[in-house]
Protein backbone atom coordinates (compact mmCIF):
# COMPACT_ATOMS: atom_id res chain seq x y z
CA UNK A 1 0.00 0.00 0.00
CA UNK A 2 2.86 2.35 0.90
CA UNK A 3 6.33 2.07 -0.60
CA UNK A 4 9.04 4.42 0.54
CA UNK A 5 12.27 4.30 -1.41
CA UNK A 6 15.55 5.87 -0.37
CA UNK A 7 14.20 9.05 1.14
CA UNK A 8 16.66 11.46 2.71
CA UNK A 9 16.40 14.76 4.53
CA UNK A 10 19.08 17.09 5.79
CA UNK A 11 18.62 20.03 8.12
CA UNK A 12 21.63 22.21 7.51
CA UNK A 13 24.58 19.91 8.08
CA UNK A 14 22.56 17.32 9.96
CA UNK A 15 21.41 14.29 8.01
CA UNK A 16 18.15 13.55 9.84
CA UNK A 17 17.19 10.71 7.48
CA UNK A 18 19.41 9.07 4.89
CA UNK A 19 18.32 6.62 2.25
CA UNK A 20 15.47 5.16 4.26
CA UNK A 21 13.13 2.66 2.62
CA UNK A 22 10.12 0.82 3.95
CA UNK A 23 7.01 -1.03 2.84
CA UNK A 24 3.60 -1.15 4.43
CA UNK A 25 1.38 -3.88 2.98
CA UNK A 26 -2.37 -3.27 2.96
CA UNK A 27 -4.11 -4.43 6.14
CA UNK A 28 -0.96 -4.70 8.20
CA UNK A 29 0.38 -2.96 11.27
CA UNK A 30 3.98 -1.92 10.78
CA UNK A 31 6.14 -0.28 13.44
CA UNK A 32 8.93 2.23 13.00
CA UNK A 33 11.35 2.13 15.92
CA UNK A 34 14.50 3.95 16.90
CA UNK A 35 16.01 6.04 19.67
CA UNK A 36 15.12 9.67 20.16
CA UNK A 37 16.35 11.85 17.35
CA UNK A 38 16.75 8.88 14.99
CA UNK A 39 14.63 10.57 12.34
CA UNK A 40 11.31 8.77 12.76
CA UNK A 41 9.12 11.84 12.91
CA UNK A 42 11.05 13.34 10.01
CA UNK A 43 10.18 10.23 7.97
CA UNK A 44 6.50 10.84 8.74
CA UNK A 45 6.68 14.49 7.79
CA UNK A 46 8.17 13.52 4.43
CA UNK A 47 5.74 10.69 3.76
CA UNK A 48 2.71 12.85 4.64
CA UNK A 49 3.89 15.78 2.53
CA UNK A 50 4.80 18.22 5.30
CA UNK A 51 8.35 18.44 3.99
CA UNK A 52 9.67 17.44 0.62
CA UNK A 53 12.34 14.72 0.77
CA UNK A 54 15.75 15.74 -0.62
CA UNK A 55 15.90 12.44 -2.48
CA UNK A 56 13.78 9.34 -2.93
CA UNK A 57 10.16 8.59 -3.68
CA UNK A 58 6.97 7.84 -1.80
CA UNK A 59 4.40 5.66 -3.55
CA UNK A 60 0.90 5.28 -2.16
CA UNK A 61 -1.56 2.81 -3.73
CA UNK A 62 0.64 2.68 -6.81
CA UNK A 63 0.76 6.45 -7.28
CA UNK A 64 3.89 8.54 -6.84
CA UNK A 65 2.93 11.11 -4.21
CA UNK A 66 6.40 12.54 -3.54
CA UNK A 67 6.20 16.29 -3.04
CA UNK A 68 2.40 16.50 -2.93
CA UNK A 69 0.87 18.80 -0.28
CA UNK A 70 -0.54 17.25 2.91
CA UNK A 71 -4.14 17.94 1.91
CA UNK A 72 -3.62 16.22 -1.44
CA UNK A 73 -2.16 13.20 0.30
CA UNK A 74 -4.94 13.19 2.87
CA UNK A 75 -7.52 13.27 0.09
CA UNK A 76 -5.90 10.12 -1.31
CA UNK A 77 -6.42 8.31 1.99
CA UNK A 78 -3.27 8.69 4.06
CA UNK A 79 -3.05 10.74 7.22
CA UNK A 80 -0.53 11.38 9.97
CA UNK A 81 -1.02 12.19 13.64
CA UNK A 82 1.36 14.35 15.66
CA UNK A 83 3.74 13.16 18.34
CA UNK A 84 3.11 16.45 20.13
CA UNK A 85 -0.68 16.42 20.06
CA UNK A 86 -2.25 19.29 18.16
CA UNK A 87 -5.86 19.67 19.27
CA UNK A 88 -8.04 22.57 18.14
CA UNK A 89 -7.96 23.74 21.72
CA UNK A 90 -10.85 26.19 21.57
CA UNK A 91 -13.25 23.67 20.03
CA UNK A 92 -15.18 20.82 21.62
CA UNK A 93 -14.19 17.21 21.10
CA UNK A 94 -17.06 16.78 18.67
CA UNK A 95 -16.07 19.87 16.67
CA UNK A 96 -12.48 18.65 16.56
CA UNK A 97 -13.49 15.30 15.10
CA UNK A 98 -15.96 16.98 12.75
CA UNK A 99 -13.09 18.90 11.09
CA UNK A 100 -11.75 15.53 9.99
CA UNK A 101 -15.21 14.30 9.04
CA UNK A 102 -15.80 17.30 6.75
CA UNK A 103 -13.22 15.94 4.31
CA UNK A 104 -15.74 13.63 2.67
CA UNK A 105 -18.97 14.94 4.24
CA UNK A 106 -19.65 18.48 3.10
CA UNK A 107 -22.91 18.78 4.99
CA UNK A 108 -22.71 19.89 8.61
CA UNK A 109 -25.28 17.38 9.85
CA UNK A 110 -23.48 14.49 8.15
CA UNK A 111 -20.07 15.56 9.42
CA UNK A 112 -21.39 15.98 12.96
CA UNK A 113 -23.12 12.61 12.91
CA UNK A 114 -19.94 10.91 11.72
CA UNK A 115 -17.91 12.78 14.35
CA UNK A 116 -20.22 11.53 17.11
CA UNK A 117 -20.04 8.01 15.76
CA UNK A 118 -16.25 7.96 15.59
CA UNK A 119 -16.00 9.61 19.01
CA UNK A 120 -18.18 6.93 20.58
CA UNK A 121 -16.28 4.21 18.78
CA UNK A 122 -13.09 5.45 20.43
CA UNK A 123 -14.69 5.63 23.85
CA UNK A 124 -15.11 9.41 23.86
CA UNK A 125 -18.91 9.43 23.85
CA UNK A 126 -19.08 11.04 27.28
CA UNK A 127 -16.79 13.94 26.42
CA UNK A 128 -18.06 15.02 23.01
CA UNK A 129 -19.26 18.39 24.27
CA UNK A 130 -16.20 19.12 26.37
CA UNK A 131 -13.56 21.57 25.16
CA UNK A 132 -10.55 19.76 23.77
CA UNK A 133 -8.35 21.88 26.02
CA UNK A 134 -9.80 20.12 29.06
CA UNK A 135 -8.73 16.63 27.96
CA UNK A 136 -5.99 14.63 29.67
CA UNK A 137 -3.00 13.45 27.64
CA UNK A 138 -4.70 10.12 27.05
CA UNK A 139 -7.80 11.93 25.86
CA UNK A 140 -5.82 14.14 23.51
CA UNK A 141 -4.02 11.17 21.99
CA UNK A 142 -7.36 9.53 21.39
CA UNK A 143 -8.66 12.71 19.85
CA UNK A 144 -5.76 12.74 17.37
CA UNK A 145 -6.73 9.22 16.42
CA UNK A 146 -10.44 10.03 16.20
CA UNK A 147 -9.90 13.05 13.93
CA UNK A 148 -7.65 11.04 11.66
CA UNK A 149 -10.18 8.21 11.44
CA UNK A 150 -13.01 10.63 10.70
CA UNK A 151 -11.29 11.72 7.49
CA UNK A 152 -11.93 8.23 6.17
CA UNK A 153 -8.22 7.68 5.60
CA UNK A 154 -7.19 4.10 4.92
CA UNK A 155 -3.55 4.39 6.00
CA UNK A 156 -2.85 5.95 9.38
CA UNK A 157 0.61 7.13 10.35
CA UNK A 158 0.55 7.23 14.15
CA UNK A 159 3.40 9.08 15.84
CA UNK A 160 3.84 7.85 19.42
CA UNK A 161 0.16 7.71 20.30
CA UNK A 162 1.05 5.82 23.49
CA UNK A 163 3.84 8.03 24.79
CA UNK A 164 3.05 9.45 28.19
CA UNK A 165 0.19 7.06 28.92
CA UNK A 166 -0.11 4.84 31.99
CA UNK A 167 -0.15 1.06 31.36
CA UNK A 168 -3.93 0.66 31.61
CA UNK A 169 -4.39 3.45 29.03
CA UNK A 170 -1.81 1.78 26.79
CA UNK A 171 -3.76 -1.47 26.95
CA UNK A 172 -6.92 0.38 25.93
CA UNK A 173 -5.34 2.14 23.00
CA UNK A 174 -3.67 -1.08 21.82
CA UNK A 175 -7.15 -2.60 21.72
CA UNK A 176 -8.48 0.39 19.79
CA UNK A 177 -5.67 0.25 17.23
CA UNK A 178 -6.25 -3.45 16.68
CA UNK A 179 -9.96 -2.78 16.25
CA UNK A 180 -9.23 -0.04 13.71
CA UNK A 181 -7.04 -2.42 11.74
CA UNK A 182 -9.68 -5.13 11.83
CA UNK A 183 -12.13 -2.66 10.31
CA UNK A 184 -9.91 -2.46 7.25
CA UNK A 185 -7.32 0.20 8.00
CA UNK A 186 -3.59 -0.08 7.55
CA UNK A 187 -1.30 1.32 10.21
CA UNK A 188 2.27 2.54 10.34
CA UNK A 189 3.18 3.48 13.88
CA UNK A 190 6.13 5.09 15.57
CA UNK A 191 6.30 3.74 19.07
CA UNK A 192 8.51 3.67 22.07
CA UNK A 193 6.38 1.38 24.20
CA UNK A 194 8.01 -1.94 23.35
CA UNK A 195 5.26 -4.05 24.87
CA UNK A 196 2.74 -2.43 22.57
CA UNK A 197 4.87 -2.94 19.47
CA UNK A 198 5.42 -6.59 20.33
CA UNK A 199 1.73 -7.27 20.61
CA UNK A 200 0.58 -5.12 17.68
CA UNK A 201 3.02 -5.03 14.83
CA UNK A 202 3.68 -7.85 12.41
CA UNK A 203 6.86 -6.25 11.26
CA UNK A 204 9.09 -3.42 12.38
CA UNK A 205 11.79 -1.17 11.00
CA UNK A 206 14.56 0.34 13.10
CA UNK A 207 16.07 3.72 12.38
CA UNK A 208 19.30 4.84 14.00
CA UNK A 209 20.99 8.15 13.20
CA UNK A 210 18.75 8.43 10.17
CA UNK A 211 19.64 5.06 8.72
CA UNK A 212 17.46 1.98 8.53
CA UNK A 213 19.50 -0.60 10.42
CA UNK A 214 17.05 -3.48 10.68
CA UNK A 215 13.76 -4.83 9.40
CA UNK A 216 12.15 -7.90 10.96
CA UNK A 217 9.23 -9.05 13.10
CA UNK A 218 9.54 -7.29 16.49
CA UNK A 219 10.12 -10.52 18.38
CA UNK A 220 13.26 -11.13 16.33
CA UNK A 221 14.38 -7.52 16.55
CA UNK A 222 14.53 -7.53 20.31
CA UNK A 223 17.05 -10.35 20.10
CA UNK A 224 19.22 -8.53 17.57
CA UNK A 225 22.17 -7.19 19.59
CA UNK A 226 22.74 -4.28 17.19
CA UNK A 227 19.17 -3.14 17.64
CA UNK A 228 19.28 -3.57 21.39
CA UNK A 229 22.41 -1.48 21.60
CA UNK A 230 21.12 1.22 19.26
CA UNK A 231 17.56 1.48 20.37
CA UNK A 232 17.31 0.33 23.93
CA UNK A 233 20.78 1.16 25.20
CA UNK A 234 23.03 -0.78 27.49
CA UNK A 235 21.49 -3.19 29.93
CA UNK A 236 18.18 -3.38 28.16
CA UNK A 237 18.91 -6.81 26.75
CA UNK A 238 19.19 -8.25 30.23
CA UNK A 239 16.02 -6.49 31.34
CA UNK A 240 14.18 -7.89 28.38
CA UNK A 241 15.29 -11.43 29.10
CA UNK A 242 14.27 -11.14 32.72
CA UNK A 243 11.03 -9.25 32.47
CA UNK A 244 9.72 -10.10 29.05
CA UNK A 245 9.24 -6.44 28.21
CA UNK A 246 10.99 -3.15 28.72
CA UNK B 1 -26.57 33.40 15.70
CA UNK B 2 -28.73 32.36 18.63
CA UNK B 3 -27.52 33.36 22.10
CA UNK B 4 -26.16 30.54 24.23
CA UNK B 5 -26.65 32.20 27.59
CA UNK B 6 -28.68 34.77 29.51
CA UNK B 7 -25.71 37.11 29.35
CA UNK B 8 -25.52 36.95 25.56
CA UNK B 9 -29.28 37.37 25.25
CA UNK B 10 -29.05 40.54 27.33
CA UNK B 11 -26.20 41.95 25.23
CA UNK B 12 -28.01 41.23 21.97
CA UNK B 13 -31.24 42.66 23.33
CA UNK B 14 -29.41 45.83 24.37
CA UNK B 15 -27.91 46.23 20.90
CA UNK B 16 -31.27 45.66 19.21
CA UNK B 17 -33.01 48.01 21.62
CA UNK B 18 -30.52 50.75 20.83
CA UNK B 19 -30.85 50.21 17.08
CA UNK B 20 -34.64 50.39 17.29
CA UNK B 21 -34.58 53.42 19.59
CA UNK B 22 -32.99 55.47 16.81
CA UNK B 23 -36.31 55.33 14.93
CA UNK B 24 -38.16 56.96 17.81
CA UNK B 25 -35.72 59.53 19.09
CA UNK B 26 -35.84 61.66 15.93
CA UNK B 27 -32.60 63.37 16.80
CA UNK B 28 -30.42 64.27 13.79
CA UNK B 29 -27.23 63.92 15.84
CA UNK B 30 -28.27 60.52 17.12
CA UNK B 31 -29.20 59.49 13.60
CA UNK B 32 -25.95 60.67 12.02
CA UNK B 33 -23.95 59.00 14.70
CA UNK B 34 -25.87 55.73 14.29
CA UNK B 35 -25.49 55.73 10.50
CA UNK B 36 -21.75 56.00 10.98
CA UNK B 37 -21.72 53.26 13.61
CA UNK B 38 -23.60 50.88 11.30
CA UNK B 39 -21.15 51.48 8.44
CA UNK B 40 -18.27 50.78 10.80
CA UNK B 41 -20.11 47.67 12.01
CA UNK B 42 -19.93 46.33 8.45
CA UNK B 43 -16.15 46.93 8.39
CA UNK B 44 -15.96 45.20 11.76
CA UNK B 45 -17.90 42.24 10.34
CA UNK B 46 -15.49 42.23 7.43
CA UNK B 47 -12.46 42.10 9.74
CA UNK B 48 -14.23 39.43 11.78
CA UNK B 49 -14.20 36.95 8.88
CA UNK B 50 -10.42 36.82 8.67
CA UNK B 51 -9.43 38.12 12.09
CA UNK B 52 -12.17 36.53 14.15
CA UNK B 53 -12.77 33.19 12.45
CA UNK B 54 -9.43 32.74 10.71
CA UNK B 55 -7.11 34.24 13.31
CA UNK B 56 -5.54 36.37 10.56
CA UNK B 57 -5.05 39.71 12.27
CA UNK B 58 -5.09 42.41 9.65
CA UNK B 59 -4.01 45.89 10.57
CA UNK B 60 -4.94 47.38 7.25
CA UNK B 61 -8.59 46.63 6.62
CA UNK B 62 -9.01 50.14 5.26
CA UNK B 63 -7.53 48.69 2.10
CA UNK B 64 -10.78 46.79 1.44
CA UNK B 65 -12.98 49.67 2.50
CA UNK B 66 -11.13 52.26 0.43
CA UNK B 67 -10.95 50.02 -2.61
CA UNK B 68 -14.72 49.45 -2.52
CA UNK B 69 -15.43 53.13 -2.09
CA UNK B 70 -13.02 54.23 -4.81
CA UNK B 71 -14.12 51.55 -7.28
CA UNK B 72 -17.69 52.76 -7.08
CA UNK B 73 -16.80 56.47 -6.97
CA UNK B 74 -14.44 56.30 -9.95
CA UNK B 75 -17.07 54.49 -12.02
CA UNK B 76 -19.84 56.90 -11.06
CA UNK B 77 -17.89 60.13 -11.29
CA UNK B 78 -15.60 59.46 -14.24
CA UNK B 79 -17.73 57.13 -16.33
CA UNK B 80 -21.26 57.98 -15.28
CA UNK B 81 -21.93 54.40 -14.32
CA UNK B 82 -25.09 53.63 -12.37
CA UNK B 83 -24.70 53.53 -8.58
CA UNK B 84 -26.06 49.99 -8.33
CA UNK B 85 -23.40 48.78 -10.71
CA UNK B 86 -20.96 50.84 -8.65
CA UNK B 87 -22.15 48.93 -5.59
CA UNK B 88 -21.49 45.57 -7.22
CA UNK B 89 -18.15 46.82 -8.55
CA UNK B 90 -17.16 48.02 -5.08
CA UNK B 91 -17.94 44.62 -3.56
CA UNK B 92 -16.09 42.80 -6.31
CA UNK B 93 -13.12 45.18 -6.11
CA UNK B 94 -12.90 44.64 -2.35
CA UNK B 95 -13.03 40.88 -2.83
CA UNK B 96 -10.33 40.96 -5.50
CA UNK B 97 -8.14 43.18 -3.33
CA UNK B 98 -8.59 40.82 -0.38
CA UNK B 99 -7.85 37.73 -2.45
CA UNK B 100 -4.82 39.42 -4.01
CA UNK B 101 -3.32 40.39 -0.65
CA UNK B 102 -4.07 36.92 0.70
CA UNK B 103 -2.63 35.15 -2.32
CA UNK B 104 0.65 37.04 -2.00
CA UNK B 105 1.10 37.07 1.78
CA UNK B 106 0.03 33.46 2.34
CA UNK B 107 2.16 32.26 -0.56
CA UNK B 108 5.11 33.59 1.39
CA UNK B 109 3.76 32.01 4.56
CA UNK B 110 3.29 35.31 6.38
CA UNK B 111 1.54 35.04 9.73
CA UNK B 112 0.89 36.98 12.89
CA UNK B 113 2.52 40.39 13.09
CA UNK B 114 4.13 39.99 9.66
CA UNK B 115 0.72 39.58 8.09
CA UNK B 116 -0.56 42.55 10.09
CA UNK B 117 2.30 44.74 8.90
CA UNK B 118 1.92 43.75 5.27
CA UNK B 119 -1.80 44.54 5.29
CA UNK B 120 -0.98 47.90 6.85
CA UNK B 121 1.57 48.50 4.10
CA UNK B 122 -1.01 47.66 1.42
CA UNK B 123 -3.44 50.18 2.89
CA UNK B 124 -0.75 52.85 2.97
CA UNK B 125 0.34 52.16 -0.60
CA UNK B 126 -3.25 52.37 -1.78
CA UNK B 127 -3.78 55.59 0.16
CA UNK B 128 -0.76 57.16 -1.51
CA UNK B 129 -1.84 55.93 -4.95
CA UNK B 130 -5.36 57.24 -4.48
CA UNK B 131 -4.05 60.67 -3.50
CA UNK B 132 -1.66 60.78 -6.47
CA UNK B 133 -3.65 59.88 -9.56
CA UNK B 134 -5.96 62.23 -11.41
CA UNK B 135 -8.65 59.63 -12.04
CA UNK B 136 -9.04 59.09 -8.29
CA UNK B 137 -9.35 62.80 -7.75
CA UNK B 138 -5.86 63.18 -6.30
CA UNK B 139 -5.69 65.01 -3.02
CA UNK B 140 -9.09 66.57 -3.53
CA UNK B 141 -10.96 63.28 -3.52
CA UNK B 142 -14.11 62.40 -5.44
CA UNK B 143 -17.55 63.89 -5.10
CA UNK B 144 -20.60 62.04 -6.33
CA UNK B 145 -23.25 64.35 -7.75
CA UNK B 146 -26.22 64.82 -5.44
CA UNK B 147 -29.21 63.23 -7.14
CA UNK B 148 -31.47 61.45 -4.68
CA UNK B 149 -33.36 58.43 -5.92
CA UNK B 150 -33.50 54.69 -5.80
CA UNK B 151 -31.55 54.35 -9.05
CA UNK B 152 -28.72 56.51 -7.67
CA UNK B 153 -28.77 54.82 -4.24
CA UNK B 154 -29.05 58.21 -2.58
CA UNK B 155 -31.67 58.86 0.06
CA UNK B 156 -32.52 62.23 1.47
CA UNK B 157 -34.64 60.83 4.22
CA UNK B 158 -32.09 59.59 6.71
CA UNK B 159 -34.60 57.19 8.23
CA UNK B 160 -34.64 55.40 4.89
CA UNK B 161 -30.83 55.30 4.79
CA UNK B 162 -30.79 54.00 8.32
CA UNK B 163 -33.37 51.30 7.61
CA UNK B 164 -31.44 50.14 4.54
CA UNK B 165 -28.19 50.10 6.49
CA UNK B 166 -29.84 48.01 9.19
CA UNK B 167 -30.94 45.54 6.54
CA UNK B 168 -27.43 45.39 5.10
CA UNK B 169 -25.92 44.78 8.54
CA UNK B 170 -28.49 42.04 9.17
CA UNK B 171 -27.70 40.47 5.80
CA UNK B 172 -23.96 40.49 6.47
CA UNK B 173 -24.56 38.94 9.89
CA UNK B 174 -26.74 36.23 8.38
CA UNK B 175 -24.03 35.49 5.82
CA UNK B 176 -21.54 35.36 8.67
CA UNK B 177 -23.73 32.88 10.54
CA UNK B 178 -24.15 30.73 7.43
CA UNK B 179 -20.40 30.77 6.91
CA UNK B 180 -19.72 29.90 10.53
CA UNK B 181 -21.94 26.83 10.35
CA UNK B 182 -20.62 25.62 7.02
CA UNK B 183 -17.75 23.34 6.16
CA UNK B 184 -15.80 26.40 5.04
CA UNK B 185 -16.35 28.03 8.44
CA UNK B 186 -15.28 24.91 10.30
CA UNK B 187 -12.11 24.80 8.19
CA UNK B 188 -11.37 28.47 8.76
CA UNK B 189 -11.80 28.07 12.52
CA UNK B 190 -9.62 24.94 12.43
CA UNK B 191 -6.87 26.96 10.74
CA UNK B 192 -7.15 29.60 13.46
CA UNK B 193 -6.91 26.98 16.18
CA UNK B 194 -4.04 24.98 14.70
CA UNK B 195 -2.87 25.31 11.14
CA UNK B 196 -0.64 22.22 11.10
CA UNK B 197 -3.40 20.00 12.40
CA UNK B 198 -5.72 21.53 9.81
CA UNK B 199 -3.29 20.69 7.01
CA UNK B 200 -2.93 17.14 8.26
CA UNK B 201 -6.71 16.71 8.21
CA UNK B 202 -6.86 17.38 4.50
CA UNK B 203 -7.54 21.12 4.50
CA UNK B 204 -6.02 23.18 1.71
CA UNK B 205 -5.19 25.94 4.15
CA UNK B 206 -3.86 28.32 1.50
CA UNK B 207 -7.06 28.15 -0.48
CA UNK B 208 -9.31 28.56 2.55
CA UNK B 209 -7.37 31.59 3.77
CA UNK B 210 -7.44 33.26 0.37
CA UNK B 211 -11.20 32.68 0.07
CA UNK B 212 -11.64 34.12 3.57
CA UNK B 213 -9.73 37.20 2.48
CA UNK B 214 -11.98 37.50 -0.56
CA UNK B 215 -15.15 37.27 1.56
CA UNK B 216 -13.73 39.76 4.04
CA UNK B 217 -12.77 42.01 1.13
CA UNK B 218 -16.29 41.81 -0.27
CA UNK B 219 -17.79 42.91 3.07
CA UNK B 220 -15.15 45.62 3.43
CA UNK B 221 -15.76 46.88 -0.11
CA UNK B 222 -19.47 46.92 0.61
CA UNK B 223 -18.86 49.05 3.70
CA UNK B 224 -16.82 51.47 1.60
CA UNK B 225 -19.67 51.83 -0.88
CA UNK B 226 -22.12 52.39 1.97
CA UNK B 227 -19.92 55.22 3.20
CA UNK B 228 -19.70 56.71 -0.27
CA UNK B 229 -23.45 56.59 -0.81
CA UNK B 230 -24.08 58.12 2.61
CA UNK B 231 -21.50 60.93 2.41
CA UNK B 232 -21.30 61.31 -1.40
CA UNK B 233 -17.69 62.31 -0.97
CA UNK B 234 -14.47 60.36 -0.34
CA UNK B 235 -10.83 61.15 -0.09
CA UNK B 236 -7.83 58.94 0.43
CA UNK B 237 -7.04 59.90 4.03
CA UNK B 238 -10.56 59.03 5.11
CA UNK B 239 -11.29 55.78 3.29
CA UNK B 240 -7.75 54.38 3.21
CA UNK B 241 -6.84 55.92 6.58
CA UNK B 242 -5.54 54.05 9.61
CA UNK B 243 -8.58 55.09 11.61
CA UNK B 244 -10.71 52.69 9.56
CA UNK B 245 -8.19 49.90 10.02
CA UNK B 246 -8.24 50.42 13.76
CA UNK B 247 -12.03 50.64 13.93
CA UNK B 248 -12.26 47.43 11.90
CA UNK B 249 -10.47 45.38 14.51
CA UNK B 250 -11.35 47.10 17.75
CA UNK B 251 -15.10 46.43 17.60
CA UNK B 252 -14.73 42.67 17.08
CA UNK B 253 -11.99 42.40 19.68
CA UNK B 254 -14.15 44.10 22.28
CA UNK B 255 -17.46 42.58 21.26
CA UNK B 256 -16.10 39.09 20.64
CA UNK B 257 -14.03 38.09 17.63
CA UNK B 258 -15.23 35.01 15.79
CA UNK B 259 -18.84 35.45 16.87
CA UNK B 260 -21.76 36.67 14.77
CA UNK B 261 -22.95 39.41 17.14
CA UNK B 262 -19.62 40.45 18.63
CA UNK B 263 -18.55 42.95 15.94
CA UNK B 264 -21.90 44.77 16.07
CA UNK B 265 -22.11 44.76 19.86
CA UNK B 266 -18.51 45.91 20.19
CA UNK B 267 -18.81 48.64 17.57
CA UNK B 268 -22.02 50.06 19.01
CA UNK B 269 -20.69 49.95 22.55
CA UNK B 270 -17.47 51.66 21.60
CA UNK B 271 -19.11 54.34 19.53
CA UNK B 272 -21.55 55.14 22.31
CA UNK B 273 -18.67 55.38 24.73
CA UNK B 274 -16.59 57.51 22.36
CA UNK B 275 -19.50 59.79 21.54
CA UNK B 276 -20.38 60.21 25.20
CA UNK B 277 -16.81 61.10 26.08
CA UNK B 278 -16.64 63.58 23.21
CA UNK B 279 -19.67 65.45 24.46
CA UNK B 280 -18.61 65.36 28.07
CA UNK B 281 -15.08 66.52 27.31
CA UNK B 282 -15.91 69.31 24.88
CA UNK B 283 -15.17 67.65 21.54
CA UNK B 284 -11.42 67.17 21.80
CA UNK B 285 -10.65 65.59 18.42
CA UNK B 286 -9.04 62.16 18.50
CA UNK B 287 -10.01 61.72 22.12
CA UNK B 288 -12.27 58.83 21.21
CA UNK B 289 -9.21 56.94 19.97
CA UNK B 290 -7.42 57.42 23.27
CA UNK B 291 -10.50 56.06 24.96
CA UNK B 292 -10.69 53.16 22.49
CA UNK B 293 -7.08 52.27 23.27
CA UNK B 294 -7.77 52.17 26.99
CA UNK B 295 -10.90 50.09 26.48
CA UNK B 296 -9.06 47.75 24.11
CA UNK B 297 -6.23 47.18 26.57
CA UNK B 298 -8.71 46.46 29.35
CA UNK B 299 -10.70 44.16 27.09
CA UNK B 300 -7.66 42.19 26.00
CA UNK B 301 -6.58 41.89 29.61
CA UNK B 302 -9.91 41.07 31.24
CA UNK B 303 -12.16 39.86 28.41
CA UNK B 304 -9.94 37.82 26.10
CA UNK B 305 -13.02 36.53 24.28
CA UNK B 306 -14.73 39.90 24.20
CA UNK B 307 -18.13 40.80 25.60
CA UNK B 308 -19.89 37.92 23.87
CA UNK B 309 -17.38 35.41 25.25
CA UNK B 310 -17.71 36.88 28.72
CA UNK B 311 -21.49 36.96 28.50
CA UNK B 312 -21.54 33.31 27.41
CA UNK B 313 -20.52 32.37 30.92
CA UNK B 314 -23.39 34.24 32.56
CA UNK B 315 -26.39 31.97 32.99
CA UNK B 316 -25.69 29.48 30.20
CA UNK B 317 -28.76 27.90 28.65
CA UNK B 318 -28.80 24.15 29.22
CA UNK B 319 -28.05 22.29 26.06
CA UNK B 320 -30.71 19.78 25.17
CA UNK B 321 -29.35 16.29 25.68
CA UNK B 322 -29.70 14.23 22.56
CA UNK B 323 -28.65 11.01 24.17
CA UNK B 324 -27.45 10.24 27.63
CA UNK B 325 -24.99 7.46 27.07
CA UNK B 326 -21.65 7.94 28.69
CA UNK B 327 -19.79 5.40 26.63
N1 LIG C 1 12.63 21.16 11.35
C1 LIG C 1 13.85 20.73 11.79
N2 LIG C 1 14.90 21.55 11.71
C2 LIG C 1 16.13 21.14 12.13
N3 LIG C 1 16.38 19.94 12.65
C3 LIG C 1 15.35 19.08 12.77
C4 LIG C 1 14.02 19.44 12.34
N4 LIG C 1 13.20 18.39 12.57
C5 LIG C 1 13.97 17.43 13.11
N5 LIG C 1 15.25 17.84 13.23
C6 LIG C 1 16.38 17.03 13.73
O1 LIG C 1 16.38 15.82 13.01
C7 LIG C 1 16.70 14.74 13.86
C8 LIG C 1 15.59 13.71 13.79
O2 LIG C 1 14.46 14.21 14.47
P1 LIG C 1 13.09 13.40 14.57
O3 LIG C 1 12.72 12.97 13.21
O4 LIG C 1 12.13 14.24 15.30
O5 LIG C 1 13.50 12.16 15.45
P2 LIG C 1 12.58 11.09 16.19
O6 LIG C 1 11.18 11.31 15.83
O7 LIG C 1 13.10 9.78 15.74
O8 LIG C 1 12.83 11.27 17.66
C9 LIG C 1 16.91 15.31 15.25
O9 LIG C 1 18.30 15.48 15.45
C10 LIG C 1 16.20 16.63 15.18
O10 LIG C 1 16.82 17.54 16.06
MG1 LIG D 1 9.57 11.79 16.96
Amino acid sequence: MLEVRNISKSFGGLKAVSDASLDVPEGSIVALLGPNGAGKTTCFTMIAGFTKPDTGTVTFRGEDITGLAPHQICARGMIRTFQIVQPFAGLTVEENIAVGAYLHHHDRADATALARKVGKQLGMGGMLDRPAASLTIAGRKRLELARALATGAKLLLLDEVMAGLIPSEVTEIVGIIRQIRDEGHTILLIEHVMQAVMSLAETAYVLNYGEMIAHAPPKELVQDPAVIEAYLGHGAATRLQEGGHA
Amino acid sequence: MKPTSMGQAVLIAAAVLYLVSVFFLSSPIWMGFSLNALIIAVVALSWNVTGGFGGLFSFGHAVMYGTGAYASAVLQVNYGVNAWIGLVAGIVAGAVMGAFIGAITFRFGLKGSYFALVTLAFAEVMRICASSFAFTGGGAGLQVKLDPGISTLQFQDRTVSYTLLLLVVAAVMILTAVMKNSRFGAYLIAIRENEDAARALGIDTYRIKVIAMAISGAFGGLAGVLYLQTMLYIDSTVVYGNAISVEALIGPLIGGAGTVWGPLVGTLGLHLLGEGAKHLLSNAPGLNFVLYAVVLICALRFLPQGLMGFAARIGPFRKKEEDDDNA
